[in-house]
């Protein structure tokens, strides 16, 4: 860990980036998401479709978006379309090979929960909800998902199915009449995660540099499985990481509203 | 036809309590200016839809206006949650509200539907999904062509819809650019609708294909340059940014906020939203 000269946050976003290829269109979830799937862009998948639910389609914004309607968005988009042309058409129509989502709560079969911590009707924690999640879980082609690890986060049993994911595991979606993929790739801070073939349970396939699996089931809420063939996520490329301290650079100077920000 | 007015007059004419009203605006154009006139005004007991209640909304419920939110996200965007919203769910303070909650295709559906003037809405969603558990608007329907079965969703009807709007020309017809969000179909949904626009000009000079409302599909309009702030009006001020971050902080104490709205909201008036933007124009 010593001779590490990257953090962990970093290393889960450029991982996340990775899974990102030239050919994608990516509907990009709120939040950390963000940021993976623009480092892609300025990366290794320059052409790669990034899709804003404000209906931003083709973007390539300069700062991260605080929300994801900043004007940013727009003004580098190859084309903006209404809100309902963006859930009917691009994401329902079947024209979305990736959504890319954050998660408040998830479970080992990647379902996903932005709705409320507790009870339904007296939450003790009232989330956002859904918004576009629900359906971007089911319609695009298949769902990376991408958020740091705690037992908080990391849950035996989510408090609300926002979005499903795999449902209790094996062929769930199809007997849900669900075509689509879903939970394909899961990257944390600490590892990277597939679905196992048969079960559909998250299974660690690659420790990120300097972690160990007992770090990994330390921040997890269910009992963690590792593929034999557990291999290390690559290192930040230099290009990597000066790309996303940039990105993020710019981001913060556009962000902070004062006079010293450059950006904007 | 659309008539030009001030906005006191606009919303005193078009919204009353107990109405269903969306302002609606996605990130851009967030016709708070509207909002906050409606604060002013004493207006109750309102059923509220928004496809993404922010931080208009949570000013609205926290100062007890709201009886009812139909919605499908709740937060402020990139920041966290909604605090006054928050404190009425969690706690019912000012006072409890009913929740109607949806994804956004839901919503987005159910909007087109308002405007097509069909009772429903359907589409290919909510599957596994547990919000489909706890709104018992969220039916179903197999199609009588393939046997598959979608989703359904009541239309939206709204009493009234505000937006805010780049400009209008002067017999009314407005101009929407940029991010256009759901306003189209919130307006076209409506019985009545409120507009207001940064400016009036002699013509719209804009393209064949621009999403321009016709003025006689328009009830009121109102000119208040900045009216969507801290939101923006692409082309004329950027997103503040800054505003929505300090709000978690603002509404995060009930006397922190409720001195606050007095002296933003209840002691200002429509035509101090040109000054909050003066910083911000030269970034446009």
């Amino acid at each position: 860990m010593s001779d590490k000269d990257f953090t962990s946050n970093e290393m889960m976003t450029i991982a996340a980036s990775r899974a990102l290829k030239n050919t994608d269109v990516c509907f990009v979830g709120i939040g950390a998401p963000s940021a993976a799937c623009n480092i892609a862009r300025l990366t290794h998948a320059p052409d790669v479709t990034l899709i804003y639910e404000s209906g931003t389609i083709g973007t390539a914004p300069q700062v991260l978006p605080l929300s994801i309607g900043d004007g940013e968005l727009c003004d580098t988009a190859v084309t903006t379309v209404s809100v309902p042309e963006m859930f009917r058409y691009w994401l329902q129509g079947g024209r979305v090979t990736v959504g890319f989502l954050g998660a408040a709560q998830i479970d080992r079969f990647g379902n996903i929960n932005t709705t409320v911590i507790g009870d339904y009707d007296q939450p003790k924690t009232r989330l956002p909800g859904g918004g576009g999640a629900p359906e971007i879980a089911s319609s695009c082609g298949e769902i990376f998902i991408t958020l740091k690890q705690s037992k908080r986060a990391m849950v035996e049993k989510i408090d609300f199915v926002t979005s499903f994911g795999h449902g209790e595991g094996g062929d769930h979606r199809q007997r849900l009449g669900i075509a689509t993929k879903g939970p394909t790739l899961m990257v944390t801070d600490l590892a990277a995660w597939k679905p196992d073939p048969v079960t559909r349970e998250f299974t660690v396939v690659s420790l990120h540099p300097g972690v160990t699996r007992e770090m990994v089931q330390a921040e997890c809420g269910w009992t963690v499985r590792f593929a034999p063939e557990l291999v290390q996520t690559s290192r930040p490329t230099s290009v990597e990481l000066s790309t996303l301290r940039d990105l993020n650079a710019r981001t913060k100077a556009a962000h902070s509203g004062g006079k010293n920000g450059e950006a904007a | 036809m659309a008539e030009f007015m001030t906005l006191p007059e606009a919303v005193a004419q078009n919204l009353n309590s107990g109405d269903t009203a969306a302002f609606e605006g996605f990130t851009h154009l967030i016709p708070h200016a509207s909002a906050h006139e409606a604060i002013r005004q004493g207006i109750k007991d309102l059923t509220l839809v928004r496809m993404t209640p922010d931080v208009v909304y949570d000013q609205l419920i926290g100062v007890g206006a709201v009886r009812k939110l139909i919605f499908s996200y709740a937060g402020n965007p990139g920041v966290g949650l909604l605090r006054r919203l928050r404190d009425a769910v969690e706690n019912g303070w000012p006072n409890r509200i009913e929740i109607e909650e949806h994804s956004h295709a839901a919503m987005a559906n159910a909007y087109e539907a308002g405007a097509a003037g069909l009772p429903f809405a359907t589409f290919r969603g909510y599957k596994g999904a547990e919000l489909a558990r706890v709104n018992p608007n969220v039916k179903s329907v197999t199609c009588p062509f393939t046997g598959e079965e979608l989703a359904a969703v009541p239309a939206i009807r709204p009493d009234v819809s505000f937006i805010h709007a780049q400009k209008a020309d002067r017999k009314g017809n407005v101009l929407i650019e940029g991010i256009v969000g759901v306003q189209k179909e919130a307006v076209l949904a409506a019985k009545r609708s409120v507009v207001t626009v940064e400016e009036v000009v002699d013509d719209l000079w804009t393209h064949p294909n621009a999403c321009v409302l016709p003025g006689w599909a328009i009830t009121a309009i109102s000119i208040v340059p900045g009216g969507a702030h801290p939101s923006y009006a692409h082309g004329y001020y950027p997103r503040d940014n800054a505003s929505y971050i300090a709000w978690d902080k603002i509404a995060a104490d009930r006397d922190t906020f409720l001195a606050w709205m007095q002296e933003h909201v209840l002691d200002a008036t429509p035509e101090d939203f040109v000054d909050r933007i003066s910083h911000l124009r030269s970034a446009a």
